[in-house]
């Protein structure tokens, strides 16, 4: 039988998340990365105390064309599904204009950690590659180093990361083939090609889906080995 | 008596001058944006974006803005030739790799022996560490571009950071609307001055001792 890993509705493509799954999700911050109908049917679905792995907690405006509605994890947040973020950059970057996170982690609501956009990325990378931990020169001397080993080599100190895996992975691709073989468009692929790794079941949304064959295979940065899901926006 | 500080495209337009020609730079949130309009005649420089891009070059006109051509500071971004897109643990790979000749970065403190804190003001007891602790960590060289004092003339420049650390001992250069100072592990050495500024002017404002250099002079432009 052929591998067809094309879901009908982003209902069906998310209906087994449980309570207490862990998802990634999230290009980088804008909309462009954001998997925003899969957002849209988990809110729907109404799976809670989620952990959220991703590089933001939703910024709204941020890199999105004005006028235009922003789908983020701010939809999640408010509908109080959310237990823990770990991110790299929660807040909104001016205190006056709190996002939905920080009002729900100031009401003790949401649970943080926060770490640099970097060892985030090989964390997940990690965690998809089958390596449990690596060190690491970032975050040295700081709060991030608190509890972790401290190990030199070379004279410099590093430290010691794990790996990050997750239950789920949401991304926003640009087109798939029906093997899950996928292509991004522009600054859109940041996290969600390393996401793509490193979750049990990765679900894609995207604008086209194709047969094997359509997809020059030199462009493809998400081979369909890591994908199980895909609908279409 | 001081004169007038500096303008923020002043400081940017100093801050350029330090960049190589044929570098890989990347620029961080707010002054150091502002560095890209200021390279001088003939050189080329490469901007690197965190979020996954190299070679970007200006900002996307309005009406033409493309939620897939964002940088790291989600302004939008023109099509230029030569540009490169990657994921985001490729982008951190080129930081942490020490590919990148220079980051700029904003501060809300540095320290004495050139430590940096940029991430977090204690008071909102939550903060956004993004890039800024890899770049720190991993580039060749890290350029501060910032306002001397805070805007109710708290000291900037400090024995040591107050607020939370974002790399030790990772700045070369302070860029600021009053001076241009190295920064090493062995002190502070103040280099240059804006115009109508005396090294001892800039001392006042200054919470860390400062060395003036025997070639001390004013900024150029």
């Amino acid at each position: 039988m052929p591998i067809d890993k094309v879901y009908a509705s982003f209902a069906d493509a998310v209906a087994d998340v449980p309570d207490g799954a862990v998802i990634m999700m999230d290009g980088f911050g804008g909309p462009g990365g954001m998997p925003q109908q899969l957002i849209l049917a988990l809110r729907d679905q109404g799976a809670k105390d989620l952990t959220i792995i991703s590089n933001t907690a939703g910024l709204p405006g941020f890199g999105a064309v004005s006028g235009q509605e922003v789908i983020n994890h701010s939809v999640l947040v408010e509908n109080g599904q959310v237990r823990k973020i770990i991110a790299s950059f929660p807040v909104s970057p001016s205190a006056s204009r709190p996002n939905a996170f920080e009002l729900a982690y100031r009401e003790g609501k949401v649970e943080l950690e926060v770490l640099p956009q970097g060892t985030l990325a090989e964390r997940i990378r990690a965690g998809g590659a089958g390596i449990p931990a690596f060190y690491t020169p970032t975050g040295v001397g700081t709060v991030v180093a608190e509890g972790k080993e401290v190990r030199t080599f070379d004279g410099r100190e590093y430290l010691l990361e794990t790996g990050l895996t997750a239950d789920f992975a949401f991304l926003r691709a640009y087109k798939s083939d029906t093997l899950g073989n996928t292509t991004y468009r522009g600054s859109s692929r940041n996290f969600n090609a390393v996401m793509a790794t490193a979750a049990r079941i990765t679900v894609v949304e995207v604008e086209e889906i194709l047969q094997p064959g359509d997809l020059d295979p030199e462009a493809i940065a998400t081979p369909g080995i890591f994908v199980h899901r895909i609908v279409r926006r | 008596m001081a004169m007038d500080r500096l303008p923020r495209e002043v400081i940017a337009m100093r801050v350029a001058r330090e960049l190589p020609d044929g570098s890989y730079v990347n620029l961080g949130i707010g002054i150091p944006t502002l560095v890209s309009q200021f390279i001088p005649e003939g050189r080329s420089v490469i901007y690197h974006s965190e979020n996954g891009i190299l070679n970007y070059g200006p900002m996307a006109p309005e009406g033409q803005e493309d939620i897939d051509l964002i940088n790291a500071g989600g302004q939008f971004l023109e099509p230029v030739p030569g540009m490169a897109f990657f994921d985001s643990s490729a982008a951190f790979g080129m930081i942490r790799g020490g590919h990148i000749d220079v980051s700029v970065l904003g501060a809300l403190q540095v320290s004495e022996r050139g430590d940096l804190a940029n991430w977090m003001v204690p008071q909102r007891g939550v903060g956004n560490i993004g890039g800024a602790m890899d770049l720190a960590a991993g580039a060749k060289r890290v350029i501060v571009a910032m306002e001397h004092t805070t805007p109710k003339g708290d000291h900037k420049i400090v024995p040591e950071c107050t607020f939370p650390l974002t790399a030790r001992e990772c700045v070369s250069l302070i860029c600021t609307d009053v001076a241009v100072i190295e920064a090493s592990p062995a002190g502070l050495v103040l280099v240059e001055v804006a115009p109508g500024w005396a090294p001892e002017e800039v001392q006042a404002i200054t919470g860390a001792p400062l060395r003036v250099s025997p070639g001390l002079r004013e900024i150029e432009l």
